[in-house]
């Protein structure tokens, strides 16, 4: 377990520093810079560059941003005066994890609930009702979702806020456009999974041993089917979180999504590099809790792994 | 009449003797792997509206626009934001294009990216991963090690940085989503060759002097087509998904062009007065998407053989 354990962390401080390589050159390979006003001087414009470290050989900058990096320091953002790209981040960030985190609480619970609902009614009316509000969640994109969703709750009936973030009521919306989708997915996993377990062996043992229906499910077969499920939440944490960008510019909430979208449009280096670097480890970071997770839920990787 | 209560006697019964001819004979006509897979994806109705559906769109796709008298870009100010009627079936846009023809050239977009990334893929998972799961070993250990890198990394994020360094466009596209996307057919097929590597069909190969090159090819490849074809085709929607959302976010396809993405992304923008701009192209993605999860699934199980013959 703890080969296991130091595996997946050393894996996961290389990815990390990948992805910073990664980001780091593709930023440099981005066609225009970030001083492009026509009515700066070149005086002016050396001066900036200066200022910043950008008239240094690239290598140097490199090794100069990674530096910074490992004491935590992001930098100042290039494009808002006088402000760090922490500050930025400490100020959007916490809406961006709220909305990520009520969208995956919504979706995990629901589809959960859903996929079993569905596969104890195999066959039946509820089964189809189900079955087909996740073949619906799982082939509409979520901006389109969230749209449709906008246009309906809150321009025409009037029943929830249209845009912002301030109470419970403005996160309602955001949070199933998030959500639906990957509420959809799980629910088909848990749905496909159940109906899998219960042809399994051990179900029939259960059963003639005389545990009642309640018993079996709950104990045999729900804790059995959700290993898939658990399978899948790497990437679906990835995907809920990386979401947001789109949900927060359709309902007007001020997260990171804003400004990764502005930067990338104005060439703020240090913004750009900021965001998607802080982001990326934060996406790692919990792929490897879950992954972790996972080890400890999983018998046979326990054992393996020791 | 009461069968319990009935004795069995020896006259109840006849000697038919041997028939060895009967008995080696075939009962059932030979059907090849491919054929039982056609049929049995031709009584799965759900699998087989999806692939009518994508037929008609495809077709739709090449034809509809030669056929009709708008061209996708043309604007017409005195035709703005209509709704359906015989001159513009779909109706027109906020520049008074017609949506109809829009559609259909957003389709071509829309479809060719998704099948083009999607198929790339897995060109290069299939060699990358069938040439690392045959060799195994040390070259194996560092490919699974920069897949699990790849794999950490959020690929939306990367995606849009390259869509940036290499400017809009269909193969701007194509390219942003390859760099990230190869990694899950290689995982996948370098799983599978694992598997059936040590199986007696590649030994017998080995034995009789096929070389490594030729026994993944043509041994372990055709072994794990079906397989390789079902994830193309779940891939496809993947594809097309990431394509609408960069096109939504401003990155993709670039108006006037048309894709799926960018119609949606026009079509939010103008809910409010003309809702059908949004339906349309959300009602195409959302179909395209499921009929090719519904082929996928009826791949799969029509690829499976531990279902052969159960229907």
């Amino acid at each position: 377990m703890v080969k296991y354990i130091t595996k997946r962390i050393g894996i996961s401080i290389l990815t990390v520093l990948v992805l910073v390589t990664v980001v780091f050159i593709l930023v440099r390979l981005m066609p225009g810079d970030p001083f492009n006003d026509p009515k700066m001087t070149p005086t002016v414009r050396a001066n900036l560059n200066a200022y910043y470290g950008l008239d240094k050989p690239v290598i140097q900058q490199y090794a100069t941003y990674l530096g910074n990096l490992l004491r935590g320091n992001f930098g100042y953002s290039m494009i808002y005066p006088n402000q760090t790209v922490n500050n930025l981040l400490a100020s959007s960030f916490p809406y961006s994890l709220d909305l990520g985190i009520r969208a995956l609480v919504l979706s995990l619970s629901l589809g959960l609930v859903f996929g079993i609902i569905s596969a104890l009614n195999r066959g039946n009316k509820i089964d189809l009702f189900f079955v087909i509000v996740a073949v619906i969640g799982t082939s509409v994109p979520d901006f389109i979702m969230g749209a449709i969703l906008q246009y309906f709750f809150a321009v025409k009936w009037g029943l929830l806020p249209i845009a912002q973030y301030y109470g419970f009521a403005h996160t309602i919306l955001p949070s199933i456009a998030l959500g639906f989708y990957t509420m959809a997915s799980i629910s088909r996993i848990m749905r496909a999974s159940m109906l899998e377990v219960v042809q399994q062996d051990y179900i029939k043992t259960a059963r003639s041993k005389g545990l009642s229906n309640f018993r079996i499910t709950w104990k045999h077969q729900i804790r059995n089917a959700i290993l898939p499920v658990v399978t899948v939440l790497g990437p679906t944490v990835a995907a809920v979180l990386t979401g947001t960008f789109v949900i927060e510019s359709i309902f007007a909430i001020p997260g990171m999504g804003k400004y990764y979208v502005e930067s990338v449009q104005n060439y703020d280096y240090s913004m750009i590099l900021g965001t998607t670097v802080f982001y990326g480890t934060f996406l790692v970071l919990a792929n490897m809790v879950v992954d972790i997770f996972y080890g400890i839920v999983d018998p046979r990787i326990r054992i393996a792994g020791k | 009449m009461d069968f319990h209560n009935q004795t069995i006697t020896p006259d109840r019964f006849r000697v038919v003797g041997k028939n060895l001819k009967e008995m080696e004979s075939i009962s059932r006509p030979s059907i090849t792997f491919w054929k039982e897979a056609w049929l049995r994806i031709r009584s799965n109705k759900a699998a087989f509206a999806g692939l009518v559906i994508l037929i008609v769109y495809v077709l739709l796709a090449i034809f509809a626009p030669l056929l009709s008298k708008y061209s996708f870009d043309q604007q017409d100010a005195y035709a703005m934001r209509q709704s359906f009627s015989a001159e513009h079936w779909f109706g027109t846009d906020t520049l008074g294009r017609d949506l109809w023809v829009r559609v259909w050239v957003g389709a071509r977009v829309s479809l060719s990216i998704g099948f083009i990334a999607a198929l790339i893929n897995s060109v290069i998972g299939t060699i990358i991963g069938g040439f690392s799961g045959y060799y195994g070993g040390k070259l194996d250990m560092i490919l699974m090690r920069i897949i699990d890198i790849i794999y950490g990394i959020p690929s939306l994020i990367i995606n849009i940085l390259v869509m940036v360094v290499l400017g809009t466009g269909i193969q701007s596209l194509i390219i942003a989503m390859v760099i990230t996307g190869w990694a899950g057919a290689c995982r996948f097929t370098r799983g599978e060759v694992y598997r059936l590597k040590e199986q007696e069909f590649v030994l017998a190969a080995r034995v009789l002097g096929q070389s490594t090159f030729m026994i993944i090819v043509r041994e372990i490849i055709p072994n794990i087509m079906g397989l390789l074809i079902t994830n193309l085709t779940m891939a496809i929607p993947s594809a097309i998904f990431r394509e609408a959302f960069l096109s939504y976010i401003g990155l993709g396809i670039s108006p006037p062009d048309a894709s799926w993405g960018v119609l949606a992304k026009e079509g939010t923008a103008l809910m409010q007065v003309a809702p059908h701009l949004l339906y349309i192209p959300a009602f195409f993605i959302g179909t395209t998407v499921l009929a090719f999860n519904q082929l996928g699934n009826g791949l799969r199980d029509a690829f499976d053989p531990r279902l052969r013959g159960t229907d």
